[in-house]
C-alpha cells in the first residue's frame, strides 16, 4: 500500500498544476507599462480632425483611456456598460479609436451611444503599438501624475467596474 | 447504385473542399504585406520577426503570422531597421511595450529560472532516486539459502545436464 503513496502524491501534484494551468488565461499577457508613465501621444480627434488630443491634455486628473474599434465584436459587447459608466461622471473616459476608418468610428459612436468626452483617431495603430495593444478593447487608468495604474484587456464588464476600476479610482483621487 | 455514390460523394465532400480553397484564395490574395525593395534589409526583418512573439496568435512567431498585429510589428521592425537602429534597440523596443512575453526565447532571469533550468533539476533528481532505488533493491535482495536435500538435487542435476551435454 505504501509504495503507492509516492506515485499518487506526484500525481495529485500534477493534476493540481494541471488544473491551475486549465485556469490562466494566456491571452492575458501582464503589460509591462503598469508604473510606467503613459506613452506620449498627439492624434487628431474621431470627430473633428481639426483638434488634437494630447496625454498632456489629461494631466492632472485620474482618466480612463478605452481603446475600441468600430470592428471589434467584443467592444459592442463592453459598450452598453460603458455608456452606462460615462453617466456616473466618475471618471473621464478618453477614447482611442484604433485602425478605424473615421467615418465607421463616427457611425459606430452614433448608433451605439458616444461614452468618451474626447476619442483620439489612431488609424494607423501607432499609438495602439506604444500602448502594448494587441487585443481590443482594452483600458487603461492613468493616476494624476500620468502613471499608468491598471490594464484590463478584454471587455468591461460590471464586476471589473465595482471590483477593481471604482476602488483604484477612488484611492487615485485621494492621493 | 455507383453513380448515386458517386454523386454524393461529389456533393459531400469535393465541393465542399473546393469551395472552401477558393474561398480562402482572395484571403491569401490580399495578403500582400508592404514588403521593402531592398533584400538585405527585407532578411535582417524577417531574422529579428523570427524572434518575436505574435500576441494575437501566442503560438506562432510575427514573421509567420498573417495577423493585422504580426504585419504592424514587422513594419515597424523595417521602419526602425532603416531608421538605423540595432536589432538590440529593436527588440528592447519591443520589450518595453509587450513585455518579455513577446520574446519567443524567455530571457535567462531570476523568474525564469525555474523555466530553464527546471528540466535539469527533474533529470538529476530523477538520477538520484534511481539510484537510491537500486542500491536499496541489492540490500533487499532474499538471500536463499539451500538445505541439505536441495543442494544433493542440485548437484545431481547439474550433473546430469553436463552428462547430456556430454553425449551429443
Amino acid at each position: 500500500m505504501k509504495r503507492f503513496l509516492w506515485p499518487l502524491a506526484a500525481f495529485i501534484a500534477l493534476v493540481v498544476f494541471l488544473g491551475v494551468g486549465l485556469r490562466l488565461n494566456p491571452r492575458e499577457v501582464p503589460s509591462p507599462l503598469i508604473g510606467k508613465p503613459v506613452p506620449a501621444f498627439q492624434l487628431t480627434q474621431l470627430l473633428d480632425a481639426d483638434k488634437t488630443i494630447s496625454d498632456r491634455d489629461m494631466a492632472g486628473q485620474v482618466w480612463l483611456l478605452n481603446v475600441w474599434a468600430s470592428w471589434c465584436v467584443s467592444c459592442r459587447q463592453e459598450h452598453p456598460i460603458l455608456v452606462e459608466f460615462a453617466k456616473a461622471n466618475v471618471v473621464p473616459i478618453i477614447g482611442l479609436n484604433y485602425k478605424d476608418g473615421r467615418q465607421d468610428g463616427a457611425d459606430w459612436l452614433a448608433k451605439f451611444g458616444n461614452p468618451y468626452r474626447v476619442s483620439a483617431f489612431d488609424s494607423a495603430g501607432r499609438v495602439g503599438i506604444d500602448f502594448g495593444v494587441y487585443g481590443v478593447p482594452e483600458t487603461f487608468v492613468i493616476d494624476k501624475h500620468g502613471v499608468i495604474r491598471y490594464k484590463q484587456i478584454g471587455p468591461i464588464t460590471p464586476e471589473v467596474i465595482t471590483d477593481k476600476l471604482l476602488p483604484l479610482i477612488k484611492e487615485l483621487n485621494r492621493a | 447504385m455507383h453513380k448515386s455514390i458517386l454523386h454524393k460523394l461529389i456533393s459531400y465532400t469535393l465541393l465542399p473542399c473546393l469551395l472552401l480553397i477558393l474561398s480562402a484564395m482572395p484571403v491569401h490574395a490580399k495578403e500582400a504585406p508592404n514588403v521593402s525593395a531592398d533584400p538585405v534589409l527585407e532578411k535582417h526583418v524577417m531574422a529579428i520577426a523570427e524572434e518575436l512573439r505574435c500576441l494575437v496568435c501566442q503560438n506562432q512567431t510575427i514573421a509567420d503570422s498573417h495577423a493585422d498585429l504580426a504585419i504592424d510589428l514587422r513594419n515597424q521592425v523595417r521602419e526602425k531597421l532603416a531608421q538605423g537602429m540595432s536589432d538590440r534597440d529593436v527588440i528592447d523596443f519591443m520589450v518595453q511595450r509587450y513585455g518579455d512575453f513577446v520574446l519567443y526565447r524567455p530571457p535567462v532571469k531570476a523568474t525564469t529560472w525555474l523555466l530553464w533550468f527546471g528540466p535539469f533539476l527533474f533529470l538529476v533528481g530523477g538520477i538520484f532516486f534511481l539510484g537510491l532505488k537500486l542500491k536499496r533493491r541489492a540490500r533487499d535482495l532474499p538471500v536463499v539459502t539451500l538445505s541439505e536435500a536441495e543442494k544433493t538435487r542440485v548437484t545431481a542435476l547439474l550433473a546430469s545436464t553436463t552428462e547430456s551435454k556430454d553425449k551429443t
